[in-house]
């Protein structure tokens, strides 16, 4: 493994990543934004990835959660997903892609001002579900939909 | 242009859509000729500002799409006010745009 890479997994922590990786030389100072939750996006499982992005893995189902995403994605490199709700007080969602080697795809913080509604487009490897956890109140709440990939979009 | 911005104000609400050019690389996707790994290259952070104050951020992975789409709403702006689309990739490259909203 390349060395600078080891340096900086080996300092990376979920409050610290960015600062490590200011100090390992990989990222450049000017361009960093905030805290990068790297811990996440290296968890192999779904509550490993739900745990590392929420906090915790404890979340209940909810209907009041609108999980948009196609029956069937022709492609698996582009698949549309839309997470709204009418829940108040929402200031993390998390999307996550279930048989994905890192099932979670992004997590989004929103502050008071932000409605709760994100959309973007995900690569799914497979037909799995997507599930989409919101953070409200230090609770957490999911949504769950089967997506079925006829072409599997991590390209492998 | 690398970042495209279209922010609309309706009834209170701002509706922002962008799109951004990246190859959002997983790293996972092997070189078909020489069989390598081609390395991991994607945006992990995304930071949408209004006039200059930070409403939404977003951490991404490389199972976000290539040249990704990214659309959320707010409250509380209206037609004139900047938005402001910030990024950061693994490699340390980033990029900003502005848009005011219609």
């Amino acid at each position: 493994m390349n060395l600078l890479r080891r340096k900086f997994l080996k300092t990376a922590t979920y409050v610290g990543a960015t600062a490590s990786a200011i100090g390992a030389g990989v990222l450049i100072p000017q361009r960093v934004l905030g805290a990068y939750n790297a811990a996440a996006f290296a968890a192999k499982d779904v509550n490993g990835a739900i745990s590392a992005s929420m906090g915790n893995d404890q979340h209940t189902a909810s209907d009041a959660i609108k999980l948009k995403a196609p029956d069937i994605a022709e492609n698996g490199a582009v698949v549309p997903i839309t997470v709204s709700s009418s829940m108040s007080n929402v200031e993390a969602i998390s999307i996550i892609a279930s048989a994905n080697p890192s099932p979670l795809t992004s997590s989004y913080q929103l502050s008071p001002a932000c409605e709760t509604f994100v959309s973007t487009r995900i690569k799914m490897v497979k037909t799995s579900n997507v599930i989409a956890v919101l953070k409200a109140d230090g609770k957490l709440y999911s949504a769950s939909k089967e997506v079925k990939v006829t072409i599997g979009g991590c390209g492998g | 242009m690398a970042i495209k911005i279209r922010a609309k104000a309706k009834d209170g609400v701002t509706t922002v859509k962008t799109l951004m050019s990246h190859p959002m690389e997983t790293g996972l996707r092997k070189n078909s000729k020489t069989g390598e790994k081609i390395p991991a290259n994607h945006i992990t952070e995304v930071t949408a500002a209004h006039n200059g104050n930070v409403i939404m951020t977003a951490n991404w992975g490389g199972a976000i799409s290539k040249n990704p789409y990214l659309s959320f709403k707010f409250k509380g702006a209206a037609a004139g006010d900047k938005i402001t689309i910030t990024w950061v990739d693994n490699m340390g490259q980033g990029d900003s745009a502005e848009a005011a909203i219609k």
